[in-house]
């Protein structure tokens, strides 16, 4: 059991020191934010408490230093300095580093610690010497006013005076102003109404009972009849609060409201009581009281059930913590669900059955709704990734001397967890090549005519079935002649190549290739655009470089959303089944043998007039057998190209649940996983990106054997 | 004498490839299947014979023949799939190997079971654990992690794309 409750503290740091880090380097941006302090301490205050809860005494102790600075800043006691923040992210970086030790990897430089404390504690007596002694002792408002932040249930009673109109007041108003203060409900009297010919139309003969749901305190509450408090009758008095209702939702009995507001004495209510009926009609009837009197205590009885049963609610339904592999598990299910939910619409089209085809069609329609249900589930906000960025570009820049503003959007669009990590690796390295690279030094900036500080600008945002994430920066673009000429000299394209700029900003991403002259500790290497390629290959993401010299460079990045489940047409080559990513696919021409002998050989066809080159998968994976009279080409754009594929028949769309293929192929080009087909056979993915990349390899093999 | 590394009393899987008998350890057995419909995988050596759909998922299938020099493994009413779990790089992995007829479990104690001769056997004696004696006939007690590590499957992919 307390396993559990470590391991869910371990997660719950972790969330905590994410949001320390963020609201830390907001805090640098705004040093004076309340807000942003209290967040800071707050964080650091639950890290600690729990953290001595768990036995993370190690964490808790140095958790407890860095407080009790950030104390005497939420005190105003001292200013925020960029020193200070500097060690505060040290800090965090510190409390991560133990709260890994404490899970048994890697160690916590423990003089590192004391070296952050000692830090800490030296900025301290500056900064209080720095200070003017009479300003020292802030005001404790701004410490009084979280702990009011408990909601509290008031009963008020209203009753003014009848010559309170004729002063100018208007209780309306003044009952508007009490609605404004939290959840209100008013109930009026009309009892001290008086018939209609001794009626002064001035005087006010209503009085009012209202039960007010609310942060603020009592004081606030005064404060609103503060103005006609000598014209009027006022009583608060606090009926429910948070320490009191723990545990229950009900109210006190209709009786006993009545009795503690003086509106029925107890012996009245016994004797009523006596009777079985219900308790305010019996009243009513009685005439005891009033119908209203009756109605008001009701309706107080409602609201303060509501509001305890509203308080009772978002506890229980907030969200839960589920482990990762469970809801793993679950997609698999429903990947299994799919692949069983696609044989029984295949059998019950065969069978003609009015009945069975319905219920099969039921089955698809639940499936579905499951499977967007079970998928939807792993999606989490892209902006957890991002906020780790900031922290990079922070540090980074001025490691390297340079000012650097970064800014971010989209950060609520969601995308698959397992996608979110994947994209952590080359997100980082397309950033460092930014500043490395991209963003100039302050100097040259100016001398540019550019703003001293460069930006980038890092966004996501939906596009379909996929994500569209933005890197942007205002730094001194790509040149085209430089990769065009490095390229030529790493023997890479021939001289005389025509390449589109796409095609030329695309060597960026080769292994190897790297133009930066030195290598630093930030780049250099020629290997980090090249996890960058494979990283998002590998989700099945394209890459689109644009660059402008001088003024910036855009790379975006187009992920899809999911990689569990993937809408793909299915296509036959002999007795094999294959599947093509949906997505990519533009059309399906025919291609018969006599267009194969008008072409001499060469892998072309002319589709509505336009040359597309294409590869025969069945050459390609010498699969034995005739091939048919007409052929079919699928057209799929493979970065921007157009690349047909020939297959012998196109069975159409298809549901794929991707199954991994295993460590034993992991080495297989083309193929990116396999799927099971309603029959129960496997088909395999293809991935057009990595074919065309082979036949081009291929067929420049070939040219060069023959040049040779 | 025993051969080192057996030491108790251990169930095997006998089966057959070709007229030689095979064991494996009866504890890396997951199950025994018939043979259903095999999807080749393109550009892979040929012992590698492909995927088959196991209750969803997506097992490779291997036909030890080919890695110890005989012909494919041809599909008779008694060819089967025999399921096993492999440790490859501290990672379990399952797969199929086909076997021409499965033929029991038995059980071996250690003093029957002599060192692989170095001589002989036709075979890459790395594979083989021991010999085995059940009356009369001598079970090659294969090693199946070792059939299957990484650095053997390389050189045999190696070899067979050769």
């Amino acid at each position: 059991m307390i396993e559990q409750h470590i391991a869910a503290y371990r997660e719950e740091a972790g969330e905590l020191l994410a949001e320390l880090e963020t609201s830390l380097l907001d805090l640098e941006e705004t040093p004076d934010d309340k807000d942003l302090i209290a967040r800071v301490f707050r964080a650091m205050h639950t890290i600690k408490g729990s953290g001595a809860m768990f036995g993370f005494d190690d964490i808790a102790a140095f958790t407890h230093e860095v407080e009790t600075v950030f104390d005497m800043v939420r005190n105003g006691k001292m200013v925020v300095t960029k020193e200070l923040l500097d060690l505060t992210l040290k800090s965090r970086d510190h409390i991560s580093a133990l709260l890994d030790a404490s899970a048994g990897c890697g160690e916590a430089d423990k003089e590192q610690g004391d070296a952050i404390i000692a830090g800490l504690q030296q900025l301290v007596p500056k900064a209080q010497t720095a200070k003017s002694p009479p300003e020292t002792p802030a005001p404790p408002v701004a410490k009084a006013e979280p702990a009011e932040t408990e909601q509290k249930t008031w009963r008020i009673r209203f009753q003014p005076n009848r010559e309170l109109m004729l002063c100018g007041s208007n209780p309306i108003g003044l009952i508007n102003e009490l609605r404004g203060l939290g959840t209100c409900l008013v109930t009026a009297h009309f009892d001290q109404v008086p018939p209609l010919d001794t009626l002064v139309s001035e005087h006010c003969y209503l009085y009012w009972d209202i039960i007010l749901t609310t942060s603020r305190g009592e004081e606030a509450i005064k404060d609103v009849f503060i103005f006609v408090e000598d014209d009027c009758r006022i009583t608060i008095e606090l009926i429910d609060d948070r320490k009191e209702s723990e545990g229950e939702s009900d109210y006190k009995k209709l009786g006993e409201i009545l009795i503690e507001r003086g509106d029925v004495s107890s012996d009245d209510l016994q004797t009523v009581l006596q009777q079985q009926k219900p308790l305010g009609e019996l009243l009513v009837e009685k005439g005891v009281i009033t119908q209203e009197k009756v109605q008001s205590a009701l309706a107080e009885q409602q609201h303060v059930k509501q509001v305890r049963q509203e308080r009772a609610a978002p506890e229980s339904a907030a969200s839960i913590r589920v482990p990762a592999e469970r809801l793993d598990q679950l997609v698999n299910l429903v990947g299994e669900m799919v692949t069983v939910q696609a044989r029984l619409t295949q059998v019950s089209n065969s069978r003609l059955d009015p009945i069975f085809i319905s219920i099969a069609e039921e089955v698809e329609r639940l499936t579905n709704e499951l499977r967007d249900t079970a998928l939807n589930i792993r999606m989490l906000p892209i902006g957890s990734a991002f906020s780790k960025f900031k922290r990079l570009v922070r540090d980074l820049s001025q490691e390297l001397g340079k000012e650097i503003e970064m800014v971010t959007f989209g950060e609520d669009t969601e995308i698959d967890k397992t996608v979110i990590e994947k994209l952590n690796d080359p997100l980082v390295h397309i950033i460092r090549n930014s500043i490395d690279h991209g963003i100039e030094k302050p100097e040259k900036r100016l001398t540019a005519g550019k703003p001293r500080a460069g930006t980038i600008r890092l966004g996501a945002e939906h596009a379909g079935d996929s994500v569209l994430i933005t890197i942007w920066d205002d730094g001194a673009g790509i040149n085209r002649d430089t990769i065009r000429n490095k390229a030529i000299e790493l023997n890479m394209i021939s001289a005389s190549a025509d390449l589109t700029d796409q095609e030329i900003y695309s060597y960026i991403f080769a292994p190897g290739f790297s133009l930066a002259a030195t290598i630093t500790s930030v780049s250099g290497r020629g290997v980090g655009m090249d996890v960058v390629k494979r990283g998002i290959e590998g989700l099945r993401g394209t890459i689109v470089v644009e660059s402008e010299l001088g003024t910036g460079t855009t790379i975006t990045l187009k992920i899809p959303l999911t990689l569990a489940i993937i809408e793909s047409l299915l296509v036959k080559i002999g007795p094999s089944h294959f599947v093509l990513p949906l997505a990519a696919v533009e059309e399906c021409v025919e291609l018969s043998r006599a267009d194969i002998q008008e072409a001499h050989g060469r892998n072309m066809a002319k589709v509505r007039g336009h040359l597309t080159p294409y590869i025969c998968l069945r050459d390609q994976f010498a699969i034995t057998g005739e091939r048919p009279e007409i052929e079919q080409i699928v057209i799929v754009s493979v970065g921007g190209t157009r690349m047909g594929f020939v297959v012998d028949f196109v069975v159409g769309e298809h549901q794929t649940v991707i199954k991994p293929l295993g460590v034993l192929y992991q080495d297989v080009k083309g193929i990116s996983g396999a799927t099971i087909l309603g029959d129960g056979s496997v088909a395999l993915i293809l991935s057009p990106g990595d074919l065309t990349k082979m036949a081009e390899k291929a067929e420049l093999e070939q040219l060069g054997q023959r040049e040779g | 004498m025993s051969v080192a590394g057996i030491t108790e009393t251990v169930q095997y899987l006998t089966f057959k490839l070709a007229d030689e008998i095979f064991a494996f350890d009866v504890a890396k057995v997951r199950e025994i299947l018939e043979l259903t419909s095999i999807t080749k995988v393109p550009q892979t050596p040929e012992f590698m014979r492909g995927v088959i759909n196991l209750r969803g998922s997506v097992v490779p299938v291997i036909d030890l023949r080919l890695n110890f020099g005989m012909q494919c493994t041809e599909k008779t009413v008694n060819t089967c799939i025999i399921v096993v779990e492999v440790s490859m790089d501290g990672e379990v992995i399952v797969l199929g190997v086909l076997a021409d007829s499965v033929q029991e479990v038995v059980e071996m104690e250690p003093n029957n079971i002599e060192p692989p001769p170095q001589l002989g056997t036709k075979l890459n004696t790395k594979f083989i654990k021991g010999m085995g004696k059940i009356e009369n006939d001598f079970v090659m007690i294969l090693d199946i992690d070792k059939v299957f590590s990484t650095d053997e499957l390389a050189e045999l992919q190696g070899s067979a794309v050769q």
